[in-house]
């Protein structure tokens, strides 16, 4: 069974990117969208997290980063995703986990 | 009750305010102007189109106190005090102007 | 008497109306000619990225807002370095928010300070009213 994993909280104000990355599994996906996508900018803990988390792919939403001006500090290895992409990523996967 | 702008009808809120930022024109302020009994003249318009430059540069309709400083600054002292401002705008230069401007009611106005 | 308010900004923009409805109590808050202060910490700092543009998510950018606060008087703008630090940031992915004097014939003033959680609890507790958003 693959796995699409969204996250939409900060990780600094919720756990539910912290609870999200402890139960992924190797070959699933997390999506980090609206105020998730800031675990995905460069020099937090959340963006060092995911660079130590081996067999997950990682993937954000665009149109969010931009949103909240943080397109330019988005750390390597993390793929950017239009909301195309977004539907792409729920049809590639068997099932969605949507974190709260 | 919408209005009537150039053969088209326009959505306005029950104080009379466009409901659609993008639907304002200059007929749009004629209009409005002449249904409160207003001539609008070169004056009237300098504080129109400075109050469309302000809402596209900072969101907002600026309070009363606010443009008064500002249009001060950039027209001139003679322009930037509240008589001036309300014998053009009777009805109130945030309120009333702001309306022909097509923008939203300020903010902090009751 | 003026009494000192401080609004207290502590979640990111857009993900929740915290963000939006703080700055509209503070423009509206201004009318009454207090003494304003604004301080943001934790998640806030994010509203005050520079280069927000909210296009794609279909709600309104209300960052250009920030920028007028220093013609409502407003020029004592609070941002907690810890924060900053903690979300990878520095001032200068900040917006650079200034305020004219009038006084001074309009001399442009930063209105930023950067301070450390500990100087932010002193001008926390120098405050009549604080409001949490």
């Amino acid at each position: 069974m693959t796995t699409l994993h969204t996250v939409n909280k900060s990780p600094f104000n919720s756990s539910a990117f912290d609870d999200c990355l402890g139960l992924a599994k190797s070959g699933s996906t997390v999506l980090l969208y609206e105020d998730g996508v800031y675990a995905a900018t460069s020099g937090t803990k959340p963006a060092d997290a995911i660079a130590n988390t081996d067999g997950v792919t990682f993937a954000v939403l665009g149109p969010d980063l931009k949103a909240r001006g943080v397109e330019g500090k988005i750390a390597d290895g993390i793929k950017v995703v239009d909301y195309d992409g977004f539907v792409d990523l729920v049809a590639e996967h068997d099932k969605v986990h949507a974190w709260l | 009750m919408p209005i009537e702008v150039n053969g088209k009808s326009l959505e306005v809120d029950e104080e009379g305010y466009l409901a659609n930022l993008n639907d304002w024109e200059p007929a749009v302020a004629e209009v409005m102007a002449k249904e409160e009994g207003l001539d609008l003249s070169d004056d009237h318009w300098e504080i129109i189109n400075f109050l469309r430059e302000y809402y596209e540069e900072y969101q907002i309709a600026p309070a009363v106190r606010v443009l008064t400083k500002a249009v001060g600054k950039k027209l001139g002292k003679e322009k930037g005090n509240s008589k001036y401002l309300y014998e053009l705008f009777p009805y109130g230069p945030g309120k009333q102007a702001c309306k022909y401007a097509g923008l939203p009611k300020p903010t902090g106005c009751v | 008497m003026a009494k000192k308010f401080m609004y207290m900004n502590t979640k990111a923009p857009y993900g929740s109306i915290y963000a939006l409805e703080s700055l509209e109590v503070v423009l509206i808050g201004a009318a009454f000619e207090q003494d304003v202060s604004l301080a943001f910490i934790d998640d806030g700092v994010y509203q005050l990225t520079k280069g927000q543009s909210t296009d794609g998510i279909g709600m309104k950018n209300f960052s250009p807002t920030y920028s007028a606060l220093g013609d409502y008087d407003v020029n004592k703008i609070y941002v907690e370095k810890e924060s900053l630090e903690e979300r990878g940031l520095s001032l200068d992915d900040l917006q650079h928010l200034t305020w004219e004097d009038e006084d001074e014939d309009w001399a442009e003033k930063d209105s930023i300070r950067l301070v450390s959680r500990a100087e932010l609890a002193d001008v926390i507790d120098d405050q009549d009213v604080v409001l949490s958003f």
